[in-house]
């Protein structure tokens, strides 16, 4: 079975979506088991999730966070490096956007501070990204334990800088004063009510177009420049690329740099745009989530902005479920994104060689002709 | 433009209705904080002794949300009040902001906060006299310690845990003004309600230093303070609910502090049409925060500390003790 004569839909529709009808099929047999009707239970997601203008704000607003942390995990993921830090990266990257927004929030204007705190974002997480990317690249200490190690040192920096520097004295909850205003990224339904269109008061903010900026960006980075080309060759095989003249150092650090970057500006989405101050733990596991929406979305931006939107969906429909059906706990849908990442990330091709000789089966006649013309 | 008039006609029809009406629909809703219903702590006395008890009196119409994320509390309770739940009852002062946005989309609806003031027209914010409450089992600690020492652990290092030492030094030192008082706080993140082990060091170490009543207002943390107790044969005294039974022999009383009873008679005043915004302080006069005293504890508590400690009782309520709050002044003056 050739696989040049499979085209590229089959790999990259066909059979991620024979995933998810799979782990939605086991999801329902679940829903069933604790007396939900899963017919109920889906309608009731897909109504929370776009039935409504409400709905629709908070699907997008958090699949805009895992935008950043999935094409974060992707980028790395082409040099074959493992970022699983895209949690403390993104929480570290908080404390970027929360310096800047307080203490030139009130002196300089909005258009100023836009650029200010993007670059404040990318800063604070590439900086965070690029300590286990240099010990990975000179010492050799392996990305995935120093990343994730880089996770529970971010959170303790975190909570000294929260409780011991940030808090506003008499305050209990370890959060930060509320930015000024001249440092909030507008909310979607503010910009499109300035154009007449109205929409309900959701936490949808600008920063969903930048992260489709970004996965844009992203894409011409890895597939249309030299350096996205040396972070791949250097993925597909390290030792052809060094003897092709690839620095493995510099593009280990550079790719990483960009993760980190990518996943930073996690915080402009959730904290410049909706929270408009920095709390504890804000990041809540979006970054880990990353990873499952980057392998979702097979490492593609137009993938991860999808299974973006798919896990947006899941949030919020999940949410939607914990009220309309009291009597289910809502974190059914951490088993619901549990096997949506079974099948979609370990059980990827159960059914792709069956898929493919269906595929062939069905069109089996161009193949034999084309060995006819071929002999 | 034909939505646009639906929109005004319901809008409309609302305001009518509103007018008419003057008190919302009773439909009571309830908010955890992240910690969940099921937390063993300050989450799950609002839930079994407000939550349950209300359903057992009136059958099952309070509706719950476990929110998963910061995003999902406010989110939480946005939902609830445009489905016209009311009164909705925000657990904890983490909501603080979060009530303070919601309560004023939705001026018609009643909302309620424990632990926490915001002040607006239709929250009914709902405080403790913890500093009370702390006093007088503070003061049944220096009665039951023979070296005089006595010990606090407390949660998180917040103000309002502070209120609870503070008060509770000042029980202890107005029984005998020699005890001496340590007081160690087990962090600085909501991490410190659950640590159990950490709780347990601690109260090992201020064993060591010889106390032998040690008071926990800490959450889950709690209980390892009340097994290190256990173990090394001193007293504990618990907090929030009746934790006497934990540790029956050792744990000496528990401060109570009854959140659940706070929700249950906020809905129960929504439903009887009595329902006020504004300043609640649930204090000794009200039955708000006490001291346990029950099958587990009562061969603890003697006569005389009974007697002693219900005297200090009404003096506190007469005002003739008068009892410093940490949070008034943020610092605490014995």
């Amino acid at each position: 079975m050739s696989s040049q004569r499979i085209p590229g839909w089959i790999n990259y529709a066909v059979v991620p979506l024979a995933n998810i009808l799979m782990a939605f099929f086991v999801s329902a047999l679940v829903f069933v088991y604790v007396g939900v009707d899963p017919i109920d239970a889906a309608k009731v997601m897909w109504e929370g999730a776009f039935g409504y203008s409400e709905g629709w704000g908070y699907t997008l607003y958090y699949a805009t966070g895992f935008i950043f942390t999935g094409l974060a995990v992707s980028i790395a993921f082409h040099c074959q490096l493992f970022n699983i830090g895209g949690e403390g990266q993104a929480y570290f990257a908080g404390l970027g956007v929360a310096l800047v927004s307080l203490y030139l929030g009130d002196v300089l204007p909005f258009w100023l501070m836009m650029p200010l705190l993007i670059i404040a974002a990318g800063l604070f997480g590439a900086g965070w990204a690029f300590i286990p990317a240099y010990l990975q690249a000179k010492r050799g200490s392996h990305i995935v334990i120093t990343t994730i190690m880089f996770n529970f040192i971010a959170a303790s920096i975190m909570a000294y800088f929260l409780v011991e520097v940030l808090k506003p004295p008499m305050s209990m909850a370890p959060e930060s004063a509320v930015f000024p205003v001249s440092s909030w990224i507008p909310k979607m339904h503010d910009f499109l009510g300035a154009f007449g269109y109205e929409m309900t008061a959701t936490p949808l903010n600008l920063t969903f177009i930048f992260g489709l900026i970004c996965a844009v960006l992203v894409w011409f980075f890895l597939w249309n420049t030299r350096w996205g080309y040396e972070i791949r060759a250097q993925g597909f095989n390290p030792s052809a690329a060094k003897y092709a003249g690839i620095d493995p150092i510099k593009i280990t650090l550079l790719t990483m740099a960009v993760s980190g970057m990518l996943a930073g500006f996690f915080a402009l989405n959730t904290l410049s745009g909706d929270m408009h101050q920095l709390k504890l733990n804000y990041v809540a596991g979006f970054g880990f989530t990353g990873i499952a929406v980057s392998l979702m979305g097979r490492n593609h931006p137009v993938g991860i902005v999808l299974a973006s939107i798919l896990f947006g969906f899941l949030y919020q429909g999940g949410a939607e479920l914990a009220f309309e059906f009291p009597g289910i706990d809502s974190k059914i849908i951490v088993v619901l994104q549990g096997l949506i990442i079974l099948f979609s990330g370990a059980l990827e091709y159960m059914f792709k060689p069956s898929i493919e000789k269906l595929y062939l089966k069905a069109t089996g006649w161009r193949a034999d002709k084309e060995e006819a013309q071929n002999a | 433009m034909k939505g646009i008039f639906k929109i005004a006609a319901v809008s409309v029809l609302t305001v009518s209705a509103s007018l008419a009406l003057a008190a919302p629909k009773f439909a009571p809703a309830v908010v955890y904080d992240q910690a969940g219903k099921n937390d063993k702590s300050f989450n799950e006395a609002v839930y079994r002794n407000g939550v349950l008890r209300f359903a057992a009196d009136f059958g099952p119409v309070v509706a719950e949300f476990e929110p998963q994320s910061e995003t999902q509390m406010e989110q939480g309770l946005r939902r609830l009040a445009q489905k016209g739940r009311s009164p909705i009852i925000a657990i904890g002062f983490t909501f603080g902001s979060a009530v303070e946005k919601v309560a004023k989309e939705f001026p018609d609806l009643q909302f309620a906060i424990i632990d926490m003031v915001v002040d607006l027209p239709n929250v009914q914010s709902i405080v403790f006299a913890e500093h009370q409450g702390s006093f007088l089992v503070g003061a049944l600690a220096a009665m039951a310690s023979e070296t005089d020492k006595v010990g606090f652990i407390g949660g998180m290092d917040i103000p309002l845990i502070r209120k609870f030492a503070c008060g509770y030094a000042q029980g202890a030192k107005y029984v005998n003004y020699e005890v001496e008082v340590f007081e160690n706080m087990t962090g600085t993140t909501p991490a410190a309600w659950g640590n159990p082990t950490k709780g347990a060091e601690l109260a090992q170490a201020q064993i060591s230093k010889g106390a032998d009543v040690i008071f926990a207002a800490a959450g889950g943390t709690g209980i390892g303070v009340y097994q290190a107790a256990a173990d090394a044969g001193v007293y504990a005294i618990g907090v929030d609910s009746n934790q006497n039974y934990m540790q029956p022999g050792t744990m000496l009383t528990s401060m109570l502090k009854r959140v659940g009873v706070a929700a249950y008679d906020s809905w129960k005043e929504a439903r009887d049409g009595t329902w006020k915004g504004g300043f609640k302080v649930m204090d000794l006069t009200n039955g708000g925060v006490d001291w346990a005293l029950d099958d587990y504890n009562s061969s603890l508590i003697t006569a005389d500390m009974k007697s002693w400690v219900e005297e200090i009782k009404a003096d506190i309520k007469s005002g003739e003790i008068v009892v410093h709050d940490y949070m008034s002044t943020n610092s605490c003056e014995m």
